[in-house]
């Protein structure tokens, strides 16, 4: 026997019958030896969170199962272990943090009552010395005031310290191997920068090998020592990180890692000087309204939008950029005015659209459109897509004739299948959804496209398509542009100028290059060194 | 404090739509008299007042209610106040005990039903709730008296206590609760099934949730995070639904207190309806409405024990 901590071999993962697939993780073969980190990389539905389930002995059963294959654990055969024995390994020597750490915690309970479970079931400690515990695993996870967050329940806490709760969860019996999945995709950039930091720390005081599930090339490159690609339940490529990275030799590999974008940002266009869209001190507060009957104490009072100013200039694209609760969405919705502004101007070709009434904006909607961030909720799932793209024109007046055919045209403009028009919303993937929210809000022929997060909740090939597809239609349509997002990657890569926000205010504004090159404030430079993967891409735009 | 101003809107509101209602008291008393001259019919009303325009005795009624006064039953010949006090304890005791008994059972049956999951068990739950969601009240209070009281002699069939026996002290709660027995078998059933329905839907909502298996991850044992995860997440729409429901449970009690003759608001609500008796059922109206804001303060009250996420203030 080696000294692998865990070796899979030939594992195979069945899905119930009638699925897309009978396999949802085909002939798996992967090691873990103590001290590594091991990075299962793949889009959504390559079986990478099924792996993980399956080596907790979590799969959902009876619809899946291992149906072949070891996963030997110290030489134990995990397949073939008992249900009790399971319990004992899971939380002391095999343990997990989840994606979510909103979900992952239970609501009702106080953080310290779910540490103190750990102990309970694993270890024969009393009462006291396991609260003392407790309260010591939260300060090594950084977590500011311990002895107030073990009372705390999850909801008192962010999702960063939430995250580190779970953390000090997994780690408080020291377990042989910490599987990771995709603990850092539902955080903030900096939140993430550190949860990953901290995670490679424990690692080196514990002596653990991590399995650490993502999505995200970019962190891969900061904490893996070895990479395995997954693709459709099939590991297509492993070896170390700089192999892989760097050299990559299947095509899939290739394809995924040409389509991460590049943190150095893109020659500027040629731009004109006109401005179609500006924003003057825009404010925009939500609650501090009175509770019912004026009686009890005003609601909680926010104010998303402080005193923004910003200028869109013919066919160029602004990116809005910044963390979440910065701000950002609220601003684009009070762009198009699907919120009302409490002060300031938004003037769109010399008219201030924040005077007009209902029916006055109605014109004035068809310049302004939005696609939306979740291609999932943004479209109706009752309407047949070609009514969704025609609803549009025909409200403006276009006669049913006109927008239909338009729709069709749209349809192909964005790269679907005009068959698509007679079809409901869910019988489309994420990606093709996204198209249709497009050609949606580019059936009216608007001049300006406030683009609200498009592709955060895509894959990353399908964001690069979808990326590309806006960027045809910007040429195409001589359209301006406002992208708002969360990842700098893609702003490099999609914006002309970013307006970096942070707590409803506009820190910084400028050419993308130039923030990119010398950041001015410091807030921006913060969020700069906090992109996962920078030295990789460095080397990788180097040859 | 909300309470207030909507209890007074209630009251508004009632009254209205009980004056929509054709025909009043006087209408009522002089068909029963047999023989009244419409002279005697205008005389009387003015005796109660009922000649003046309905603001106006709008405006007499809110006063009076402000100072706790609900006014006289011309059809009782009693103070409104006094009646319904002397009706309140029976149907309180009866919702009560329906309340427990249901919201109990439930729980019970639908955390039985969500652990055995697509067993036997779970199938035998779950067309339990449906046959006595599906069966009608007066009909089960019926089959209930003739199985129970009459083919074998187990409980009383009607009433809420013996008061020919004279009972005094225990022996006067003994037999209280013997005869609440069928009643509040009766009308729990129904909503027994109820919650018994949502309770399991809401244990299998629960099973889903991440937290689930985070638990299972730690490797906490099935039966902890049954009855400490997943229970209480699980009981709370339960004790919203109970509060809500209070409500309606008066409208059922009318049922089963005409069907078991027990001397409750239901009933009395049903008579005076009939008496065109507004001032007795404008009273009781006034005293469910304050009932069901009183319940809903104590749900919010349980509910910000279970749900650390909603703050008392």
């Amino acid at each position: 026997m080696t000294n692998k901590l865990l070796k899979i071999s030939d594992l195979d993962i069945a899905l119930p019958e009638g699925s897309e697939r009978n396999l949802a993780v085909e002939k798996l073969n992967i090691d873990l030896s103590p001290g590594e980190t091991l990075c299962i990389v793949g889009e959504s539905g390559s079986g990478k969170s099924l792996t993980a389930r399956a080596l907790m002995g979590l799969l959902p059963a009876p619809h899946v199962r291992v149906s072949q294959g070891k996963i030997e654990f110290c030489g134990e055969d995990l397949t073939k272990a008992t249900e009790p024995r399971m319990r004992q390994i899971r939380g002391s020597e095999i343990s997990m943090i989840f994606q979510e750490p909103m979900t992952a915690l239970n609501p009702v309970m106080t953080i310290g009552v779910q540490i103190d479970e750990i102990f309970r079931f694993h270890a024969a400690m009393p009462q006291r010395a396991r609260r003392l515990r407790a309260i010591e695993l939260l300060e090594d996870v950084q977590l500011p005031d311990p002895k107030q967050i073990v009372a705390a329940y999850p909801h008192e806490l962010s999702g960063g310290q939430r995250q580190r709760a779970m953390i000090a969860m997994a780690l408080a019996l020291e377990p042989k191997i910490l599987i990771a999945d995709e603990p850092t995709t539902a955080l903030d950039v900096t939140t993430q920068a550190q949860i990953l930091k901290l995670i490679s720390d424990m690692q080196a005081v514990h002596k653990s090998g991590v399995l650490f599930i993502t999505h995200d090339f970019g962190v891969v490159a900061d904490i893996a020592d070895r990479v395995a690609v997954m693709q459709y339940g099939r590991v297509v490529e492993t070896g170390s990180v700089d192999k892989v990275l760097n050299k990559p030799e299947h095509p899939y590999t290739q394809a995924l890692i040409a389509s991460v974008p590049s943190l150095v940002p893109r020659t500027p266009r040629t731009r004109a000087d006109q401005i179609v869209l500006s924003a003057k001190n825009v404010q925009k507060s939500f609650g501090g309204g009175k509770s019912f009957f004026g009686l009890g104490k005003p609601n909680r009072f926010v104010h998303a939008v402080k005193d923004v100013t910003l200028d869109l200039r013919h066919g160029e694209t602004l990116g809005v950029v910044g963390e979440s609760g910065s701000g950002k969405s609220t601003l684009a919705r009070c762009i198009i005015r699907l919120l009302d502004t409490d002060s300031g101007k938004i003037m769109l070709d010399g008219v201030n659209i924040c005077d007009l009434n209902r029916a006055e904006m109605r014109p004035w909607r068809a310049k302004i459109q939005m696609v939306f961030q979740d291609p999932f909720a943004s479209l109706n799932p009752r309407i047949k897509v070609g009514q969704i793209i025609s609803q549009g024109p025909m409200i403006q007046g276009a006669d049913r004739k006109t927008a239909e055919a338009r729709a069709r045209e749209l349809l192909e403009i964005v790269g679907l299948d005009v068959r698509a028009f007679n079809r409901y919303p869910h019988e489309f993937s994420g990606g093709q959804r996204q198209r249709i929210g497009i050609a949606r809000a580019l059936a009216l022929n608007p001049e300006i496209l406030v683009a609200d997060e498009p592709v955060s909740a895509l894959d990353v090939s399908i964001q690069a398509q979808i990326l590309k597809l806006l960027d045809e239609i910007r040429e195409r349509m001589n359209l301006s542009m406002v992208f708002i997002t969360h990842d700098l990657r893609v702003a490099a890569q999609v914006c002309d100028r970013l307006a970096v926000m942070r707590y409803g205010e506009i820190v910084e504004t400028g050419a993308t290059r130039e923030i990119f090159e010398a950041p001015q404030h410091s807030y921006t430079r913060d969020l700069l060194a906090a992109v996962p993967g920078q030295n990789w891409d460095r080397q990788a735009t180097s040859y | 404090m909300q309470g207030i101003p909507i209890i007074l809107a209630i009251v508004v509101m009632n009254f209205f739509l009980l004056n929509l209602a054709e025909g009043d008291a006087v209408d009522v008393l002089a068909g029963e008299a047999g023989s009244a001259t419409p002279e005697y019919m205008e005389e009387m009303r003015k005796k109660f007042g009922l000649d003046k325009p309905l603001t106006v005795q709008l405006a007499h009624y809110l006063k009076n209610v402000v100072q706790l006064d609900l006014g006289f039953s011309f059809r009782h010949d009693m103070q409104v106040t006094e009646l319904i006090v002397d009706r309140f304890w029976p149907t309180l005791l009866l919702m009560v005990s329906t309340i427990l008994l249901a919201v109990g059972f439930g729980v019970l049956l639908g955390l039985f039903a969500a652990v055995n999951l697509n067993t036997w068990k779970d199938a035998v739950v779950s067309v339990f709730a449906l046959i006595t969601y599906a069966t009608p009240l007066f009909w089960v209070g019926l089959m209930m008296i003739i199985l129970f009281s009459i083919k074998n002699d187990w409980f009383p069939t009607s009433g809420m206590e013996n008061s020919a026996a004279f009972y005094e002290g225990f022996d006067r709660i003994k037999d209280i609760a013997h005869h609440l027995v069928l009643p509040t078998i009766t009308l729990s059933l129904f909503y027994l099934a109820l919650y018994t329905r949502m309770m399991r839907a809401s244990m299998l909502e629960q099973y889903g949730q991440d937290y689930v298996i985070t638990a299972r991850a730690k490797g906490v044992s099935e039966r902890r995070i049954t009855f400490v995860h997943v229970l209480r997440n699980a009981l709370l729409p339960v004790v919203t639904m109970a509060g809500v429901q209070v409500g309606a449970l008066i409208g059922g009690s009318v049922i089963v207190e005409s069907v078991f003759a027990w001397p409750g608001l239901g009933m009395l609500a049903f008579e005076s309806l009939f008496a065109r008796d507004l001032n007795l059922l404008l009273g009781i109206f006034l005293l469910s409405s304050a009932l069901v804001v009183a319940v809903n303060l104590v749900v919010d009250v349980i509910y910000c024990f279970l749900d650390p996420r909603i703050e008392v203030n």
